[in-house]
């Protein structure tokens, strides 16, 4: 009987310390335990090369987050969605994020119809969206409180250029062609609107579905009308298609891109020749990262992207994924916790320069980046003179 | 004037491709009775073999079109036989069911052995346009309006003349009585199926270097052959080719004329019309032959 009474006595011993290592590490494992991080960006479909340098921008950024000690001391764990370039895929990666995979804050989703998508899901459950390229001005007039964008709008781009396209370039009748999605449409209002308050004139407005290959019917069109300009805004494929069909026809009028995701070294390699003599809005200049606000770490980016062989063209559109993932780690330290709520009042308070400059979110979430512009000339990126004082 | 011509030769080499797409799925949809909702892969299969051969390998152009072809037969016929054959006398439901399989599969094949970057396929033809009076046009699209009619001319000789095309058309009107004549009906079932794939592969491998190739790019083309294979009236060869020249013809004015921005849905709107007034196609019958 007195052995069993030991034994029963070391039973409960052992019981009661099962139960405390099942407790336990609970409270103790959290601690090293990664923080999540959910990305949304389009891996497939047809603007895949621009999310997959967005991702690649991203991984650079948790790496040297991580390099540093991470954050709250535990490591960034970057889990990334592909929305297949479809708004109705961005739901879906959203909820999944949340639901399953606990993230506590998004960056996504590219594209602003699938951004847009993914926003009442953000709201639903109360996790921050970290907008890192979508431009649609609608994604921070919402009034969506989780929203929170680092990429400019569209009428930021055209407000921020307006001098530069009336004095510089001295645009007064152009032509727009545009992808048939919130981004392309609003990319024509936002720029027609600033055309009409200096006095310019918007002719033939074409425009294309997401997934399109022919241009030929639009640039027809656009060859009929009595402008000199053709402004496009698109993603770097269909760019590139239509710098060549444009040639195909014999059009030869001025070309402007905007939306800053037209990879001109990728436009070089595709269209060719078709391409010379282009401008291009882009929010970050690899070419000349001494141009930039924080020159050491743009350069320092510039180099890492090399040494990981990932290919230059992407770097016009990576610069966001760093950016992204570096605004959410600081706002991460300010709040003092990975909690969705506490983040999205941290990065209320959250101010850095990042690569493409300075970053602080205004009452509607939106921060301020810088516009540039570039010309291609002769196979080369050229920065333009009126660039060159500013 | 000079707009609508340029509209009507764009439209017209538009028309050419998608003849080529849908010559081969109304073999395979209208004659075999299979539902290939992989058609579209196997253009996409072409596109990524010529960007294979041409842009990776640096193989003569002509060549490396060729192969690209060639490739697509093949993987058509291992489909056929591996995929199809033991489904043969399956419900038509069944079938479809698994080409949607073979579809998804394809596709993210593609994506991870290419990556989902577009890519462009490097060709010998001048990007400076040929000038005929008010009209502008590219001497490769030429090039492939050439080849395509001559794919589909040669087609109709082979399905119309040769014996081989004979024994394809009893096949599909009377398989048993076909058999009792001595019909290897496998060996029917095998080329047909490749000889489809090998077109779909062909118009990808023709288009690619006019465009891009990504891994997606055979889902738009997919459905418009289906429009094509529909309005032209299932099995219908000819109804096939007069189909696809409409539709390309229809795209083109529509979008010049109409909206551009939903060029694409304008093959969509023709079908609608087309099972509303004539169900079994403009040019179709009542009955499917050969």
């Amino acid at each position: 009987m007195k052995h069993g009474k030991r034994i029963s006595l070391a039973g409960m011993l052992l019981g009661l310390l099962a139960l405390v290592a099942l407790a336990g590490p609970g409270a103790v494992a959290v601690a090293q335990e990664p923080i999540k991080i959910g990305v949304i960006q389009p891996l497939s479909g047809p603007v895949a090369a621009s999310g997959n340098f967005v991702a690649n921008g991203a991984r650079i950024g948790a790496d040297w987050v991580n390099e540093r000690g991470g954050v709250l001391g535990r490591k960034i764990q970057l889990v990334i969605e592909d929305n297949k370039s479809d708004p109705k895929e961005a739901v879906t990666a959203a909820e999944k994020l949340i639901v399953r995979d606990k993230v506590p804050a998004i960056i996504g989703a590219w594209g602003s119809s699938m951004t847009l998508a993914a926003m009442p899901v953000v709201a639903k459950h109360g996790v921050p969206l970290l907008v890192e390229t979508s431009s649609s001005i609608k994604i921070t007039k919402q009034g969506n409180p989780w929203v929170f964008r680092i990429s400019p709008p569209s009428e930021m781009e055209a407000a921020g250029l307006e001098k530069v396209l009336a004095q510089d370039l001295k645009i007064m009748n152009t032509d727009f062609l545009a992808v048939n999605t919130d981004w392309g449409r609003g990319a024509v209002g936002a720029f027609g609107d600033v055309l009409k308050k200096y006095g310019g004139k918007l002719h033939a407005v074409e425009y294309l579905d997401q997934a399109a290959t022919d241009m030929y019917a639009q640039l027809t069109k656009i060859k009929n009308s009595p402008a000199d300009w053709i402004m496009v805004t698109t993603d770097v494929g269909q760019i590139a298609l239509i710098l060549k069909q444009a040639a195909e026809l014999g059009i030869k009028k001025k070309i402007l891109t905007t939306g800053g995701s037209s990879a001109p070294n990728k436009l070089i390699t595709l269209a060719g020749p078709a391409a010379e003599a282009s401008y291009h809005i882009v929010i970050f200049l690899p070419w000349f990262p001494e141009a930039m606000p924080d020159a050491a770490l743009a350069k320092r980016f510039v180099d890492e992207w090399n040494k990981r062989g990932l290919p230059f063209e992407g770097l016009t559109e990576s610069f966001r994924g760093h950016d992204a993932v570096f605004t959410l780690a600081k706002a991460i330290e300010i709040a003092g916790k990975a909690e969705p709520t506490a983040i999205r009042d941290a990065l209320k308070k959250v101010t850095w320069t990042g690569l493409n400059g300075p970053i602080k979110f205004d009452h509607e979430g939106q921060s301020w980046p810088s516009i540039y512009m570039i010309q291609i000339r002769e196979g080369k990126i050229t920065l333009p003179p009126f660039m060159r004082r500013s | 004037m000079d707009t609508l011509l340029q509209h009507l030769l764009n439209g017209i080499i538009l028309g050419g491709t998608y003849a080529l797409l849908g010559i081969g799925l109304t073999l395979i949809f209208g004659i075999m009775n299979v539902v290939n909702f992989a058609h579209g892969e196997f253009y996409t299969l072409g596109a990524f073999a010529a960007y294979f051969f041409l842009a990776l390998l640096g193989v003569n152009f002509y060549v490396g079109v060729a192969a690209a072809i060639v490739a697509g037969v093949l993987i058509g016929a291992l489909c056929e036989r591996f995929v199809l054959r033991p489904l043969q006398g399956e419900n038509i439901d069944t079938v479809m069911l698994v080409m949607i399989g073979v579809w998804i599969f394809m596709q993210n094949t593609e994506l991870l052995i290419w990556g989902g970057i577009p890519q462009s396929i490097p060709h010998p033809f001048s990007p400076r346009p040929l000038i005929v009076g008010p009209l502008h046009v590219n001497s490769i699209r030429i090039f492939v309006f050439v080849v395509a009619f001559c794919l589909i001319g040669a087609s109709h000789l082979a399905i119309q003349r040769t014996k081989l095309g004979k024994a394809m058309r009893a096949t599909f009107q009377d398989r048993e009585a076909a058999a009792l004549m001595g019909v290897n009906i496998h060996r029917i079932h095998t080329v047909t199926f490749a000889f489809g794939s090998g077109l779909a592969a062909a118009a990808g491998a023709l288009l690619g270097p006019i465009f891009l190739v990504y891994p997606s790019m055979g889902d738009l083309a997919a459905l418009k052959a289906f429009s094509v294979v529909i309005m032209g009236g299932l099995g219908n060869f000819m109804g096939a080719t007069f189909g696809g020249l409409m539709l390309g013809v229809a795209e083109s004015l529509g979008a010049g004329y109409i909206s551009s921005g939903y060029k694409d849905g304008i093959g969509f709107i023709m079908i609608i019309f087309v099972l509303l007034f004539r169900p079994a196609g403009l040019f179709g019958r009542a009955q499917r032959i050969g």
